[in-house]
């Protein structure tokens, strides 16, 4: 057998297998709220989406944002507010989030994109942290607080989201569109060019792409989509608080990543569920959650750098049994 | 009482010498932060909790073994930049040729284990460290009042900064140091031992993140959580620097801390933003930093 036929067996063996894995782990979520916690589980879509939203730009653009809490806990403030305050449907509180979030994300993403590498890291964990201290002044976070008891209310008007069933199937939805676009956005001919900036950026200006606007619209997109996760996550647990603006929370949604597997679909949502799962095994077990995740952090940097799901495609699933680890130049 | 902008003098004075002493521990942080940058190519994001560890240790010498603020101010940067040597061979080491974000990766977690750690045992309120004998009181220095300590901490701070510049800048160790920076390899074939190099760079980084740490003890409260809030300001105060030059790191530490003290006397509620907000309208106008090189 010739090696081009060999490459494309194996490649349609990678694409049956990923479809049937995508369809079961699709199945697993629509049967879990029956078996799990629901509430659990909602978290877990959450972050996970957010993990999503976040590797769009880690694993496809090459940029390392250190601030993206900001998108997930402001979008978090901005539809608890009007959910609360001004007596808004979740779907226009949720609408409005993302909205805000992408808001937020042109004007650090603007900033950002002018320097490269470490320094993009440094901005946007600075405009992060500043971001933060307006929450703590700003009234309408309502400081140490938060805003609570936000009301879930009814989806369009029919659907009472106070509902547990109810509420976990709309968050199942958003989830699986989230990721479908993130997946669309990929694959489609701009997330190409996304990745060719991410392999060689100087090649990319050369080819005559506006590199940074290619950046920063990437930037806005991840950042909408954080938004998303947050408004939602505002919605199910009914409070919004400075938790999820802080340093802290950037830093869990790269581990996520960096633990799923930078760079894959699916490995975001498996570091989602696995880092979620052990915070709430170890908030009951007394060991301190800040020693795991950095533990967790510095093996993953040393010896695990593609991630779980990383790891899997590298030695089985790749056709050609080449990884998709980063910054192997 | 004497008036500027409507403001008495003596508030004004206060506050830009609360701003001077933040500006002294932004300078030495900041000034770290480059020495490990120029060479290792790495940020140190564990560069708040090594000055964190400075002034825990400090604190546990007095507490434990009655050892005094004066001898801590040696052992105590000894001992952090003993620590930051043995992360350097273990694990740093391992990491220079790969992308440089994994570098700031791993010091992150290894600053979330180091600050984890210590607030699992001393828990998070602050802990008092009585200023030194020598240095209690203070000075009326006509238009104001001067706490002796304070005064010794700009001192203090502006001798670490000068000796660290003349260290590097003029001496022999100081020019293999900005050698290997340029050329590692070419370095290397002239016969200097590189890797060692790399290690005692992050070494007197990390030592001087200790010492700073031990010189904020009497001033703050020491406390896990001091490095954590610190470090995000000193990376926004590295951004408006840019970390090519040395002494753009300090001046840019100075500059930004004044300018903190300067808006909490005529807007409190923006000092802490005012840094983030300076450091945006330093990358619109100039994107590589007032010191930077590299665009």
């Amino acid at each position: 057998m010739s090696e081009a036929t060999l490459y494309a067996e194996r490649a349609a063996a990678s694409v049956r297998l990923e479809r049937g894995l995508v369809a079961l782990g699709i199945l697993g979520l629509v049967a879990a709220p029956f078996l799990i916690y629901p509430i659990f589980v909602m978290k877990m879509l959450c972050f996970a989406l957010f993990a999503c939203a976040f590797n769009l730009l880690l694993g496809y653009t090459g940029l390392l944002s250190f601030g993206h809490a900001a998108f997930f806990g402001g979008a978090a403030y901005f539809c608890a507010y009007a959910v609360k305050a001004w007596g808004w449907p979740p779907e226009a509180g949720i609408l409005l989030g993302t909205v805000g979030a992408a808001g937020m994300g042109l004007v650090v993403g603007f900033l950002a994109i002018r320097r490269q590498g470490i320094y993009f890291a440094m901005i946007t964990l600075a405009m992060a942290q500043m971001f933060y201290f307006f929450c703590v002044q700003a009234p309408f976070t309502e400081g140490e607080d938060g805003i609570q008891g936000v009301p879930r209310g009814h989806l369009f008007g029919i659907l009472d989201l106070n509902v547990p069933m109810n509420m976990y199937f709309f968050v199942l939805a958003i989830f699986l569109i989230g990721v479908f676009a993130v997946w669309r956005i990929v694959n489609s001919p701009f997330g190409m060019i996304l990745r060719s900036i991410r392999e060689n950026e100087n090649r990319a200006i050369s080819l005559g792409y506006s590199v940074g606007r290619y950046k920063l619209a990437a930037f806005v997109m991840s950042a909408a989509l954080a938004g998303l996760a947050g408004a939602l996550k505002a919605i199910v647990f009914q409070f919004a608080t400075l938790t999820d603006v802080t340093w802290q929370m950037s830093g869990e949604v790269i581990l996520m990543t960096l633990l799923g597997g930078i760079g894959t679909m699916v490995g975001p949502v498996v570091g989602a569920g696995l880092v979620v799962g052990l915070e709430n095994t170890l908030a009951t077990s007394g060991f301190p959650v800040t020693i795991a995740t950095g533990l967790i952090f510095m093996i993953c940097v040393l010896i695990f750098r593609r991630g779980i799901v990383g790891e899997i495609y590298a030695r089985w699933l790749s056709p050609a049994g080449e990884g998709s680890e980063r910054g192997k130049h | 009482m004497t008036m500027i902008f409507g403001i008495p003098i003596q508030a004004l004075l206060g506050q830009l010498l609360v701003g001077l002493i933040n500006g002294s521990f932004y300078a030495m942080l900041s000034l770290g932060l480059a020495v490990i940058f120029g060479l290792l190519r790495i940020i140190n994001f564990a560069h708040g909790a090594l000055y964190m560890l400075g002034a825990f240790i400090g604190y546990l010498l007095l507490v434990h073994l009655g050892i005094g603020y004066w001898p801590a101010l040696i052992i105590v940067p000894l001992a952090v930049g003993l620590f930051g040597m043995v992360v350097e061979r273990v694990a740093l080491s391992r990491l220079y040729r790969l992308d440089p974000l994994y570098g700031l990766l791993f010091t992150f977690g290894l600053a979330l284990v180091i600050e984890g750690v210590f607030r699992f045992y001393y828990g998070v309120s602050g802990n008092p460290y009585a200023v030194p004998a020598l240095l209690a009181g203070g000075t009326n220095l006509g238009f104001m009042f001067l706490p002796n300590y304070r005064g010794w901490v700009v001192m203090a701070s502006l001798i670490v900064c000068i000796g660290t510049w003349l260290l590097i800048e003029k001496t022999r160790l100081g020019s293999y140091l900005r050698a290997a920076t340029e050329n590692p390899e070419l370095v290397q074939a002239f016969g200097v031992n590189v890797p060692l190099l790399l290690t005692l760079t992050y070494g007197l980084g990390a030592a001087l993140a200790g010492l700073a740490g031990i010189l904020a003890a009497p001033v703050y409260q020491v406390s896990p959580l001091m490095g954590s809030d610190l470090i995000i300001v000193v990376f926004a105060v590295v951004v408006v620097g840019g970390m090519g030059s040395i002494l753009g790191a300090i001046v840019t530490g100075y500059m930004l801390g004044l300018a903190e003290g300067l808006t909490k006397v005529f807007y409190p509620e923006a000092s802490n933003l005012v840094v983030f907000v300076i450091m945006a309208i330093v990358l619109l106008l100039r994107p590589a930093g007032l010191f930077g090189r590299d665009a």
